[in-house]
């Protein structure tokens, strides 16, 4: 089943010097249970396109249709509420919120959903269990390492059941043996929970775990690999 | 997670700038107080002074008398009078006078003073009278004696035991002359009433004055100073406008007017002390947005909704203007009961240029409700003001920007 369908995609920042294409045309859509790279030099508009998809910023041209949404032309409430219920992120920097633990930032999401308690615990354990940190749930994030800090992000990431994960550059702070735990992680997470994840990433490790790897060189698409 | 919670957690992400921030808010509510209460204390002993030296808190004339002040123009108070007073609840008390002006001589000295008559143990429960004696004894029922104000005495180059000769006109006309032995020296607190004049008995005065029975005022204690408005009303009802009745500050509006002006002065610093403090904590507040422009993109970024941030935002703004206003609240209680009791007396030349100004050369301290609650209240609205920071700067943040900040 396709779960973002991306039609020619186009993205202008428009500075008072000078105009940059950052997107050309971009064709692309997803299926569930994709486990996906899309890699590309610096400045090749990875970052913008994952941007675009998360419904993070705007498009100049072309849509975006998530769950039969043109999430382009949401308004900025609505589209904050369809990024709760559709999308998750992990960030390169992690960017778990400092005060709460992580029990808290992972329920977090799912508070913002209404989740009711029972329900947040038992799916926050989960999780929590899925990322191997069932010992540090009570733990503030800067009392965890970068590479749990990041899994409790996936956690995060997860914890609304969203259609896709978007995952911007997530091993770039990590050292190799954290790399490695994290992709395994989310690899198995991706199996058992059939969730489609996106990377943006320069790291081959995450290129060679992935199924399917986009290359986007000056805004447009210039292969896409599917793997066995 | 709670909004309060989170909010709460939030505004001690750093410790020492909170801190900082709060105590500064506590400074500025505890001189700010101390300020109100000082001016409330200084206005309440003045009004207190002038009220209960002189004026009451009502009087009432005959219709023309407070334009004329003339002798003439008194009233006959009889029976069914004094019961219309009695059965206004809210007065305390009520004492007639006899008010006019007489030339005051020993013979060889001679000045101008007014001539007030007064029942010696009714005045003295109004006026406390007796307490003012500074020499002699204060006068009793049917005295024939007088008391003269210390400054009045010194430039009569009188003392106790002495006879001044007091020569005046009467009741339509009448001549009014008379002999009578200084009985008292009185000092008032105020330098002004020192110069102020002479007290008989009011029987001694009327049959100095020809008019037996007549007064030309009646002076009146209320039980509150907020029921002075109410027994007015009732007393103009109830004395069909047969009489001029004037509330305290009809009688002397220049003492209103100095209340308002100092007022209106001590906003005026109370406004800049408010503006630092208030630049202080936006100051902290532009700081915790900008360190977290990109926890706040974040936030909205996996689903937090602007205005659930910017309530979380607002709160914890609240929060640093509560905090500061309780603690600020919970040690200006106890300073201002201090004060209260402890009233600081004014040493060398700036107490004489209190007496030089007719104030008693006394820092007095007031702790009426609004003393306390004008400060609460101002600097809630100086953080609702504040608030409004952090609230347009998520309205307006772009998330995509955020997160590269």
């Amino acid at each position: 089943m396709k779960v973002i369908d991306i039609k020619n995609l186009t993205k202008i920042y428009n500075d008072s010097e000078y105009k940059v294409n950052a997107l050309n045309g971009i064709d692309l859509s997803f299926e569930e249970g994709e486990f996906a790279a899309v890699v590309g030099p610096s400045g090749s508009g990875k970052t913008t396109l994952l941007n675009i998809v998360g419904g993070l910023d705007k498009p100049s041209g072309g849509e975006v249709i998530i769950d039969h949404t043109n999430i382009g032309k949401l308004k900025s409430s609505r589209l904050i509420d369809f990024r709760l219920k559709n999308i998750g992120f992990v960030f390169q920097a992690y960017n778990l919120i400092p005060v709460l633990t992580a029990r808290e930032n992972v329920e977090f999401i799912m508070h913002l959903q209404g989740k009711p308690k029972a329900e947040r615990e038992k799916r926050m354990k989960d999780l929590m269990s899925a990322v191997g940190l069932s010992d540090r749930i009570d733990s503030r994030p800067s009392k965890l390492s970068g590479g749990q800090q990041q899994r409790v992000a996936v956690a995060r990431a997860l914890a609304s059941k969203p259609k896709f994960i978007l995952a911007d550059e997530p091993t770039a702070n990590l050292d190799s043996k954290s790399t490695e735990n994290l992709l395994d992680i989310m690899e198995k997470l991706n199996k058992e929970e059939n969730t489609t994840f996106i990377f943006s990433t320069h790291d081959a490790r995450v290129v060679k775990k992935a199924r399917r790897v986009i290359t986007i060189e000056d805004g447009k698409v210039v292969s896409d690999e599917i793997r066995k | 997670m709670n909004n309060l919670v989170f909010a709460w957690r939030n505004l001690w992400r750093n410790k020492r700038r909170t801190t900082i921030t709060v105590t500064a808010i506590v400074v500025a509510v505890l001189m700010s107080t101390c300020m109100s209460s000082m001016q409330e204390g200084m206005y309440s002993k003045m009004i207190d002074n002038v009220v209960k030296f002189y004026s009451g808190y009502l009087q009432i004339h005959h219709n023309n008398y407070w334009e004329s002040k003339s002798i003439n123009d008194v009233y006959k108070p009889d029976e069914t009078f004094y019961a219309q007073l009695d059965s206004v609840r809210d007065i305390v008390h009520y004492v007639p006078r006899v008010e006019s002006f007489s030339l005051i001589s020993t013979g060889e000295n001679t000045k101008g003073g007014a001539i007030i008559g007064v029942d010696p143990e009714s005045e003295d429960r109004l006026s406390e009278l007796s307490r003012w004696i500074h020499k002699g004894e204060c006068l009793k029922q049917d005295d024939d004696g007088i008391l003269v104000a210390v400054n009045l005495a010194k430039n009569l180059k009188i003392d106790i035991g002495d006879t001044l000769i007091l020569l005046s006109q009467g009741y339509h006309g009448a001549t009014a002359a008379g002999l009578f032995p200084v009985k008292g020296i009185l000092k008032f607190p105020s330098p002004d009433l020192n110069n102020f004049g002479a007290y008989v008995d009011i029987r001694k005065a009327q049959d100095f004055f020809s008019m037996p029975g007549m007064v030309t005022s009646t002076a009146i204690l209320v039980n509150n100073y907020s029921d002075v408005v109410n027994v007015k009303n009732e007393l103009v009802t109830k004395l069909q406008n047969s009489y001029s009745i004037m509330t305290w500050d009809e009688m002397q509006p220049e003492i209103v007017q100095m209340i308002e002006g100092d007022r209106a002065g001590a906003v005026i610093m109370k406004a800049v002390l408010y503006i630092v403090v208030g630049f202080g904590i936006l100051g902290t507040i532009i700081m915790m947005v900008a360190e977290r422009k990109r926890e706040s993109g974040i936030t909205v970024a996996i689903g937090m909704q602007k205005r659930k941030l910017q309530t979380v935002m607002f709160y914890e703004t609240l929060y640093m203007g509560f905090l500061g206003v309780f603690f600020g609240f919970l040690l200006s209680v106890p300073l201002i009961l201090i004060l209260l009791n402890n009233p600081i007396p004014l040493p060398g030349e700036s107490s004489e240029v209190y007496e030089k100004f007719g104030f008693e050369p006394v820092i007095y301290f007031g702790a009426q409700a609004r003393v306390f609650v004008n400060q609460v209240i101002t600097v809630f609205a100086m953080s609702l003001l504040i608030s409004l920071y952090p609230i347009i700067k998520i309205r307006n943040l772009k998330v995509a920007n955020a997160l590269r900040a």
